[in-house]
């Protein structure tokens, strides 16, 4: 118990960063799904951290996490299927190759 | 009772026109014939009855007071602002009814003749009713704005009719040429519509004219660059009047009209549509005597212009139908003339009845002599004089019908048009010298053109014809006698005791003075016109030869139609319209087009942001968050 908050509050910021950076530099769809999971994950742990060094005695922040995780496993199922289809019309998951909405 | 079948004198023509405008091409050529003709019937039969009831009925009494049969508000702006549309029955209205419904059944029954086989032949008898419905609606009109309804409406179905050969170009030409010359002049028609009616506080025709109205009771103080603006309006009214009725200076479409079929020429541009001008003036005749007499003056001058002008060109023309277009240009300018020259109230009112009088017999020998020349081309194929000559033989009902028409515009007694005219001079010898011997003048020239036509056409040399003129089949020459017959008795109709400035009814008595030395000019310009062309002789030539200019400038219109070409083309094209053409296309078009420029190249630049690439866009979010923080750190305390 003598971890300082901060030390968590890094991690996350840390988590959510690298998610960014893995969002906008990788090319594979899938990658891109992993990133934004280490973006979401980063969010649930300041969840977590707040509620336990905030408010002891609630709850709240639990359940948010809980919430976003299922959330995030209905999403990821989600997107997967985007990425099954996409594949099957185009033979490839490159983000760069799903650029039909432009100009 | 009668009355309240007035209406079917508007509705029968328009019911004519919308179905066999509608469903013609259906009908067999023959049937949509006989079925205009028919309807005709019954209007003119309607007509009758109604213009008898009306003169002869019980209110007789005490004069003829106009009388309202129906009228319901068409527009509804205001308390003081409604337009009504009417039946208005009065002396002149019920004489026009005559008119128009016996010119008009006469023009469609000789029509099943003169247009058989011609192409859209259902389409010329729907335009006929339409003409027929707009003219009935502009004579029974209750108030001046219904009058320039139906007034366009006949502008109109002129248009249509004249066009009505539209793959002719010169038809074409003729046609807008109507419309835009009779439409420059309703313009001021328009305005002074709305002049009048502004002081007067209505349109309503007895409101306007009634002696203790607004117009005449109290005339308006204002004035406009020195005269009274009453003044103003009713001239800018006689210019409507004077472009329909062809009066110089507006005279030019009249007969470039002529390109259309002549029973066209002879219904519309010579015996109704024409006269709506002097029926004009004649509607408002108490406002233009008792309330601006300077503009009756205006009125009288254009009409003694007109009449002598024209005359002079008539004797140099050699296509018989513009020779009769110039006659009736003439003979309107006498209408004018005689209105012009008229008081106000029985026997003053000498020159009203005169003029509606000479309205009368002038459409009934005018029709008379344009269905001639009808009967006369379809037998020549030809509208030259020059390819006419000793028909007599080979036309011998429309011979005959054609010289009778010619004595009574020649003014013979006892023709209709002997007394018509006496009426007209006499009234002018008693209110302007001036402009009685102009309407002397112009009545020996009228018998010496009209009578070079008829020898020219009857007489003359007999020439080959390819085809063996042919008299015209009976659907012909029927209308034509029966407007001889018109043209024989309507002098004998006693004008004064019906047709009368005031309602009630006057004595007229022959005055020999005035007739005597009338009918020996008339008889002098027939016999100047027998001598010399009655057989070919090279007297005519050189007559000719001794007027020099006058006649090669009488010839050619007086380079009328060159002038006002030179105004609209040279200057008004060239100098006013395409600089002003050039403007809108370069300076008002151009700064649209800059913008419209400017915007496009603008979205060109930025549509590069716009890729596609969502990775692009997260990128560039969170780079603007991440910016957005900072800003938030650094500068904004919480």
């Amino acid at each position: 118990m003598d971890v300082p908050v901060h030390f968590f509050l890094m991690l996350s910021a840390a988590m959510f960063f690298i998610g960014v950076f893995g969002f906008i530099i990788r090319r594979n769809m899938i990658t891109l799904l992993m990133a934004v999971e280490l973006m979401l994950n980063a969010v649930n742990i300041n969840f977590v951290v707040f509620n336990r060094f905030l408010y002891p005695d609630y709850f709240e922040g639990f359940f948010f996490a809980l919430f976003a995780i299922a959330i995030a496993a209905a999403e990821t199922s989600v997107a997967i299927a985007i990425i099954i289809n996409v594949y099957r019309k185009i033979r490839s998951i490159e983000a760069d190759d799903v650029a039909e909405m432009k100009h | 009772m009668i009355f309240s079948l007035a209406i079917w004198i508007l509705a029968l023509p328009l019911m004519m026109f919308l179905f066999l405008g509608l469903a013609g091409h259906k009908l067999k050529p023959a049937t949509a014939g006989i079925l205009g003709t028919a309807g005709l019937g019954v209007v003119a039969l309607l007509s009758y009855t109604v213009a008898a009831v009306y003169f002869f009925g019980p209110s007789r009494e005490g004069g003829l007071q106009p009388e309202v049969l129906f009228s319901f508000d068409w527009l509804h702006f205001t308390d003081q602002l409604q337009v009504k549309l009417g039946f208005l029955l009065d002396p002149i209205s019920a004489m026009m009814l005559v008119v128009v419904s016996t010119v008009s059944f006469a023009v469609h029954l000789y029509s099943n003749g003169y247009m058989h086989g011609e192409r859209g032949f259902q389409r010329f008898y729907a335009f006929l009713s339409l003409f027929t419905f707009s003219m009935m609606g502009l004579v029974v009109a209750t108030n001046i704005f219904q009058m320039y309804i139906f007034w366009e409406l006949v502008g109109v179905s002129s248009y249509l009719l004249i066009g009505f050969y539209y793959e002719k170009p010169s038809a074409i030409l003729a046609s807008k040429k109507a419309f835009i010359v009779t439409r420059f002049a309703d313009l001021g028609f328009l305005i002074g519509i709305l002049v009048l009616s502004y002081y007067a506080q209505t349109f309503d025709f007895i409101t306007l004219t009634s002696l203790e109205g607004p117009v005449i009771g109290h005339p308006v103080g204002a004035t406009f660059l020195g005269v009274s603006v009453l003044t103003w309006a009713l001239v800018l009214i006689f210019m409507g009047g004077a472009g329909k009725s062809a009066m110089f200076p507006l005279h030019i479409w009249l007969p470039d009209a002529m390109e259309g079929p002549t029973p066209v020429s002879a219904l519309i541009h010579a015996a109704t549509m024409v006269v709506a001008g002097v029926y004009l003036v004649a509607r408002l005749f108490p406002v233009y005597v008792l309330a601006a007499p300077d503009a009756l003056m205006v009125v009288a001058y254009t009409g003694g212009f007109t009449a002598l002008f024209a005359a002079v060109i008539a004797c140099t023309q050699n296509d018989i139908k513009r020779v009769l277009a110039f006659s009736t240009m003439s003979q309107l300018g006498y209408m004018m003339l005689a209105l012009g020259v008229s008081g106000y109230g029985g026997h003053d009112g000498l020159g009203f009845m005169a003029s509606m009088f000479h309205l009368f017999t002038h459409a009934m020998f005018k029709a008379l002599l344009f269905l001639g020349a009808g009967a006369i081309i379809h037998a020549v194929h030809s509208n030259f004089m020059t390819d006419m000559g000793g028909l007599r033989k080979h036309l011998p009902i429309t011979h005959i019908t054609f010289l009778l028409a010619c004595l009574a515009i020649a003014g013979i007694p006892p023709l209709s048009g002997f007394f018509s005219k006496d009426e007209i001079l006499v009234a002018a010898f008693h209110s302007n010298k001036l402009l009685f011997f102009v309407a002397y003048a112009v009545s020996g020239i009228t018998a010496f053109y009209m009578f070079r036509l008829y020898y020219n056409i009857f007489w003359g040399v007999r020439r080959e014809y390819p085809h063996p003129p042919h008299e015209a089949p009976l659907s012909m020459s029927l209308p034509l006698m029966i407007l001889a017959a018109a043209t024989i008795f309507a002098g004998f109709i006693p004008f004064a005791q019906l047709v009368t400035s005031d309602g009630q009814p006057f004595e007229i008595h022959t005055e020999w003075v005035v007739a005597v030395p009338a009918v020996l000019i008339g008889l002098t310009g027939i016999l100047v016109a027998t001598l010399m062309y009655k057989s070919e002789k090279t007297l005519p030539d050189r007559v000719a030869a001794f007027f020099g200019p006058l006649y090669r400038w009488a010839s050619r219109k007086f380079y009328f139609d060159e002038l006002y070409m030179f105004i609209t083309k040279r200057i008004l094209f060239n100098k006013v319209s395409s600089p002003v053409a050039w403007f809108d296309r370069h300076i008002v078009d151009g700064f649209m087009n800059l913008l419209a420029y400017l915007a496009q190249r603008s979205s060109f630049l930025i549509r590069g942001l716009q890729s596609g690439h969502i990775q692009g866009y997260v990128f560039v979010f969170v780079l603007g968050a991440v910016l957005l923080s900072a800003y938030m750190l650094l500068f904004v305390t919480l």
